[in-house]
């Protein structure tokens, strides 16, 4: 009876067949180690955030007038609210936090070369609304650093020459940001944004599993089948879907199923990171100050400037490069030109050897650079842009740039070690 | 089903012609979605030009109008405060004006269309608090100076033609908003449409 139903099903819409494609005979190679935990671990920061944002909707109110008012109502008088609230605020700078990790990962990996192009694009384009979607929610408490950040966001489209101004104006729907951008921001936080996030991500897997997970190793586990590929005892034990060895030109060696194999061992990883995640929701709900700003503890004032401000921590390396620069517009092209570089990795990668372990020691210094610049530029972005501040801003913005331009150099002739055969 | 030959030519350009009217119609649909996102009316009245009256302005005196929620100064200026605009110019941090803080038509000495009618927006620059004039004891603050404006929180000094002094918090002059005179008596805050 059971059995008969799903066949009726599976002849109309073949589940079963999608979910032996993408889970239960995908082949993952057998090597992840704990840098593969982040992309599963976005998923559950966005599931999360869907979650919770559903049900800080049920009580906010999207007015200048009300919605700082709300947000104390959620915090004080609703039942759990402030834990739907903390999980949800957390979860921002969780998510930028796995997402960074995530985008390290595939820098080490080379995850974006060849033939994995667009899934890297689709990554950055993840990354880019990531950040107009935490950027929208930041309005929405209408507290100071809410108001005076969106204020120098919206000001950045300001430097645009000649429709600077009128750019603004659009983006605000009023003279200053009032009620009506409050308004625009709440729609595009809790339904557009989401939509295409959502839309983004599906594109992002499908494009992965189209030319399969890469490995610490980078190296591939589909080898063309001319006969010399010999498979072991462990790789015959598996059967992948026919999809997969592309009607038996491929052999797919050191290969595990991703389900149960990744799926068990990605529980380890929400396990590990659900307990950090909470501890900071419990204990540290604010990020000392870094996840939820202190001057948001008081309502928007047009004609309040705090004394300092400064973007949530996950923006700030961009905003120390636009802070950099002393001409406002080229201020904003060089943030914008930080993110585009990303974006255009898998081609000024010249490299043909993917994964950092087989790379030249000069390339495993020019990430470090990368790594430290970074880092450094997300410290300078919090403190005040003035004297020796900027001056190191200058400097790590440079070096910064550095990594791309000396990667699309020595890339195209690396001192470059042999590659196994096989994973290790 | 016919079976009559396919024509290429005419399936390509009722193609072409499909797409550019759809096209069109898809540009068409845009626009009202594009153009609600522009300030509503009601938001157009609340920031629009405000008029104000300054036939009855004493030299020296100081007057506030409100516009889109920020208070505006109109101030008229001796012929003394004007004299004094050239000497305090060496202590100033953009005796020139020439950062854009005022429309092209104030970018002068006394910061205004006509010298004796000084008007700007009175938020400091620093942390927008509304500074203080004195008219009379700015000499407190500026040795030799008679009148200029000084904000209470942190300090920052302003001549009166809102220029702000050097080794204060406030990085910039006051902004001067648009504006323009209908008559002798009769000031437009917030439009210069067709201004000199």
């Amino acid at each position: 009876m059971f059995k008969n139903l799903m066949s009726w099903i599976e002849y109309r819409l073949p589940f079963m067949d999608k979910m032996n494609l993408h889970v239960m005979q995908y082949p993952a190679p057998k090597n992840f180690n704990f840098w593969y935990f982040f992309g599963s671990l976005a998923m559950l920061v966005l599931v999360n955030q869907i979650v919770t944002g559903i049900w800080l909707t049920m009580n906010y109110e999207p007015s200048a007038e009300g919605a700082f008012a709300s947000v104390e109502y959620i915090m004080r008088d609703v039942d759990y609210g402030w834990l739907l609230r903390y999980m949800h605020s957390t979860g921002a700078s969780a998510f930028f936090v796995v997402v960074y990790l995530h985008m390290l990962r595939g820098m080490m990996y080379g995850s974006y070369q060849k033939p994995r192009e667009l899934l890297w694009i689709f990554g950055m384009l993840i990354f880019l609304v990531l950040m107009a979607e935490a950027f929208m929610g930041y309005l929405l408490p209408w507290g100071q650093m809410s108001f005076w950040g969106a204020q120098v966001i919206i000001g950045i489209f300001g430097t645009i020459p000649f429709i600077g101004e009128d750019l603004t104006l659009w983006i605000r729907g009023d003279y200053v940001i009032s009620g009506a951008t409050l308004n625009r921001f709440f729609a595009l936080h809790v339904i557009a944004l989401p939509l295409v996030l959502v839309i983004l991500v599906f594109l992002h897997i499908m494009a992965l599993h189209e030319v399969g997970s890469n490995n610490p190793d980078g190296i591939d586990i589909k080898k063309d089948n001319d006969g010399t590929v010999e498979q072991t005892e462990a790789d015959k034990k598996f059967t992948f879907h026919q999809y997969f060895t592309r009607g038996g030109k491929k052999v797919i060696v050191d290969a595990i199923p991703f389900h149960p194999y990744y799926t068990v061992k990605d529980l380890v990883g929400v396990a590990g990171f659900l307990l950090v995640f909470a501890w900071v929701i419990f204990f540290l709900p604010e990020g000392g100050g870094y996840f939820l700003e202190p001057p948001n503890f008081e309502p928007a004032n047009p004609l309040k400037t705090p004394a300092h401000i400064a973007p949530v921590w996950y923006f700030t390396p961009f905003y120390a490069i636009l802070r950099a620069i002393p001409h406002p517009f080229m201020g904003a092209v060089a943030m914008f030109a930080a993110i585009i570089a990303l974006a255009l990795l898998p081609w000024l990668d010249r490299g043909k050897v993917r994964s950092i372990r087989y790379r030249s020691g000069l390339h495993k210094i020019n990430l470090i650079n990368f790594c430290i610049s970074f880092v450094a530029l997300g410290v300078l972005g919090v403190l005040p842009a003035e004297g020796v501040y900027t001056l190191l801003a200058q400097i790590f913005s440079f070096t910064y740039f550095g990594f791309f331009v000396l990667l699309f150099f020595y890339s195209k002739n690396e001192n470059t070690k042999p590659l196994p055969v096989r994973v290790t | 089903m016919s079976n009559a030959p396919v024509d290429h030519g005419r399936r390509r350009f009722l193609t072409i012609a499909t797409s550019v009217v759809g096209g069109v119609g898809a540009v068409g649909v845009a626009v009202p979605f594009i153009a609600s996102w522009n300030p509503s009316e009601r938001a157009k009245q609340a920031g629009a030009a405000v008029t104000a009256d300054i036939s009855k302005l004493e030299p020296g005196q100081l007057i506030r109008v409100e516009w889109r929620g920020k208070p505006v100064w109109i101030v008229k200026r001796t012929a003394e405060t004007l004299q004094q605009l050239e000497e305090t110019e060496k202590n100033l941090r953009d005796p020139g004006s020439d950062v854009a803080q005022q429309p092209a038509y104030a970018q002068n000495q006394h910061r205004s269309i006509k010298p004796e009618i000084f008007i700007a927006v009175g938020i400091c620059t620093h942390l927008g608090c509304s500074p203080t004039y004195l008219p009379n004891d700015f000499s407190a603050q500026v040795e030799g100076i008679q009148a200029g404006f000084f904000c209470p929180c942190h300090g920052s000094k302003f001549d009166m033609a809102g220029r702000v002094f050097q080794g204060v918090p406030a990085p910039t002059n006051l902004v001067v908003p648009p504006h323009m005179f209908i008559d002798d008596n009769t000031i437009v805050i917030g439009e210069d449409e067709g201004a000199v």
